[in-house]
């Protein structure tokens, strides 16, 4: 059984002038333990989407059945639930509190849970989740105290504590580097190898190919859907480190020869 | 969501920005502070006035000449003569419930010792005075019967005198001047500090009231009759008593108004209590004004904090925050600033009324009841204007949240 089901779903917005149609009929089946890539250029409603299956927004008309249960119904609290239970996010822009320590910012979803978990409990799933993106000695750095791939990783770790069916991930690596990109995506799919469902939406083509599906949307609707064989993070980080490595062996070298010459150039200056 | 935790978010959201917590609460510290500090000064106000009643003496009727109000405009007139020296002795000694009465005469002059001199009243007494007063001497002793009988050139003196004109040396035995004629001074009054209408009663010289007449003032009636009655329980048949035999004494007409005023201690001291409790409650209303926009600043700080937290809200809504989580935190964020604003404002609140209290020079009072209004009332006043923020919040888009930069 898929685990997101869409079915000719619209959404539409309107303004007292005009209304502007965002969706224009969605079909999507997504199974479980599936990496798919959202895709499209800006206006061509992979924004939309993404806050309708991520339960922050209702689809105008159409069928959403997240996990079996029709969720395109549901009353605004039941969508925070379901926010809380089934749904992790990461997004583009961290959004870490500030001046919160890293571990209480993995907390933060265990505290909206409705059959409360002890204190203890929340403690030990936040550590845990950390401990899996590898920040396991940075429970108590604020977010001013991490770097960006840091930051990153906590709001996976985040996404995490509390167990979803699926990662929804909006622009992951739009704020970082090559290298804490390439480390982020490694994270994603080793989740992702361990069965969790992930939705990526993402402009940048060379991200998608780290999806083992990518879905195009064009003005409100799915233009191509694609399977592709996915590339390794991993496989790209080690090559990138050793072309890094090498360039910067370069660059040693070059400031070498550079030493080398005559005391002439300060008098240039 | 879990319950323990919703405090605990509160309280998390508070002291990550300590800066925006004490600069919120601050209002609310000096509209608390303000509350405590004017009825806490009021109080002790009224408590003092009601001291300075008792000191007026014990079961003190006193009379005055011609028609006067209770608290009316009349208050410094006398200039009424209708009472005389005999209706002062015969008071005394036609009513058996009265135990003494003086004829009051004053006057203001400057007195003269060695090379200074001061302005101070001059009052002519009879021997009871201080009896009447319940106003007991430093030392020396008061004039008798005797003194005033012959119209002795003697004096009491109260401390102000003692201080400007002796330069805190003691006066017994000593000589002062008055318009040239000498008084001895055989006695030095304890000291009494403020009356009930603001004047420092140790400024004071007595002598004997025939001295007063004849010889200082150059009046021939008395401008008050103080009198004591035996005790409490017979102050109404001594009053009744001394209205008819001083009408019979005027040989006033039925018909005819009293050509005097007997007024007790007791609506002395109500008029002033009034008085005093108008004053509370003034100040109190004026306090509350400063808590009422420290409420407002409350809310302001509270708007702005939702505008600049939309963000954050946006996140906790995206997490699985309900709309009811969200106003539930912003709330006793509200809550929780307003009841410590509260206790600061205790706290500033007594140190204020102390200091200036022992500036004004009465005693500060503090009643329970004003702390837990003005806590209570600061709770409210966190709960009524974080509401519309805190409601603000809870409806907030998450997407549009997110977005917000």
């Amino acid at each position: 059984m898929p685990i997101i089901e869409l079915e000719e779903i619209t959404r539409i917005y309107r303004t007292s002038a005009v209304a502007v149609e965002a969706l224009k009929g969605i079909d999507l089946e997504v199974k479980e333990q599936e990496f798919l890539a959202i895709m499209g250029p800006s206006g061509s409603g992979k924004s939309t989407l993404m806050n309708i299956l991520g339960c922050l927004d209702k689809p105008t008309a159409g069928r959403y059945r997240l996990d079996g249960e029709d969720v395109s119904g549901f009353s605004r609290s039941r969508l925070a639930r379901t926010r809380n239970q089934a749904l992790g996010f990461v997004f583009q822009s961290f959004h870490l509190l500030p001046r919160t320590t890293a571990q209480e910012n993995v907390e933060l979803p265990l505290l909206y849970r409705e059959e409360g978990l002890s204190w203890k409990e929340i403690h030990r799933r936040a550590r845990e989740a950390l401990e899996s993106v590898g920040l396991g000695d940075r429970l108590d750095h604020t977010p001013n105290q991490l770097s960006g791939g840091q930051k990153q990783r906590v709001a996976v770790a985040r996404a995490l504590v509390t167990h979803p069916r699926v990662l929804l991930a909006d622009e992951p690596t739009g704020n970082l580097d090559t290298r804490t990109s390439l480390e982020i995506m490694d994270i994603v799919q080793r989740l992702n190898a361990d069965g969790l469902t992930i939705l990526m939406v993402t402009h940048e083509s060379e991200v998608a190919r780290f999806a083992e599906r990518v879905v195009t949307l064009r003005d409100g609707l799915i233009e191509s859907d694609e399977r592709t064989e996915p590339l390794s993070a991993r496989r790209e980080l080690a090559r990138w480190l050793a072309q890094a490595e090498s360039e910067a062996d370069d660059r040693t070298r070059k400031s070498e020869e550079l030493k080398e010459v005559p005391e002439a150039e300060e008098v240039a200056i | 969501m879990k319950w323990s935790a919703v405090p605990y978010v509160a309280v998390r959201a508070l002291t990550k920005n300590t800066m925006r917590t004490v600069l919120t609460a601050l209002g609310i510290i000096i509209g608390v502070g303000a509350v405590i500090t004017m009825v806490g000064l009021g109080q002790g106000a009224a408590a003092e006035v009601e001291e300075q009643v008792n000191r007026l003496g014990q079961n003190v009727v006193l009379v005055f000449p011609g028609e006067r109000q209770l608290g009316g405009v009349s208050i410094g007139g006398g200039s009424a003569n209708t009472l005389t020296v005999e209706d002062a002795l015969a008071l005394q000694e036609e009513i058996p419930e009265v135990v003494a009465a003086s004829p009051e005469v004053r006057s203001q002059r400057v007195i003269v010792h060695g090379n200074r001199n001061w302005h101070t009243r001059v009052y002519g007494q009879s021997a009871d005075y201080l009896q009447i007063r319940q106003w007991p001497l430093e030392s020396g002793e008061m004039f008798t019967h005797e003194h005033v009988g012959r119209a002795a050139l003697v004096a009491v003196v109260g401390q102000t005198i003692v201080e400007e004109l002796f330069e805190g040396a003691d006066p017994i035995g000593q000589t002062i001047r008055v318009r040239g004629l000498p008084l001895e001074v055989i006695g030095v009054l304890s000291r009494k500090g403020m009356s009930l209408m603001g004047s420092v009663q140790d400024d004071i010289v007595i002598i004997p009231y025939t001295t007063g007449f004849q010889r200082v003032s150059g009046r021939s009636h008395a401008m008050v009759i103080n009198v004591q009655v035996y005790n409490q329980e017979s102050m109404d048949i001594a009053r009744a008593k001394m209205e008819d035999l001083l009408r019979e004494r005027h040989r006033l007409a039925p018909d005819q108004p009293n050509d005097f005023t007997i007024q007790t201690q007791e609506e002395v001291a109500q008029a002033a209590t009034e008085t005093s409790r108008v004053m509370t409650w003034l100040l109190a209303s004026i306090a509350g004004i400063s808590l009422f926009v420290g409420g407002i600043g409350i809310m302001n700080v509270m708007l702005v904090s939702v505008t600049e937290r939309t963000r954050e809200v946006g996140l906790r809504l995206a997490v699985g925050a309900r709309g009811p989580d969200v106003l539930l935190q912003f709330l006793i964020e509200a809550v929780i600033l307003c009841v410590l604003g509260g206790i600061g404002g205790i706290v500033l609140g007594i140190l204020s009324t102390e200091i200036i209290a022992s500036y004004a020079g009465w005693p500060a009072l503090f009643s329970m009841e004003a702390m837990i209004v003005a806590v209570s009332v600061s709770a409210a006043v966190g709960l009524f204007f974080g509401f519309y923020p805190a409601w603000k919040a809870s409806r907030l888009d998450p997407i549009v949240a997110l977005r917000r930069e």
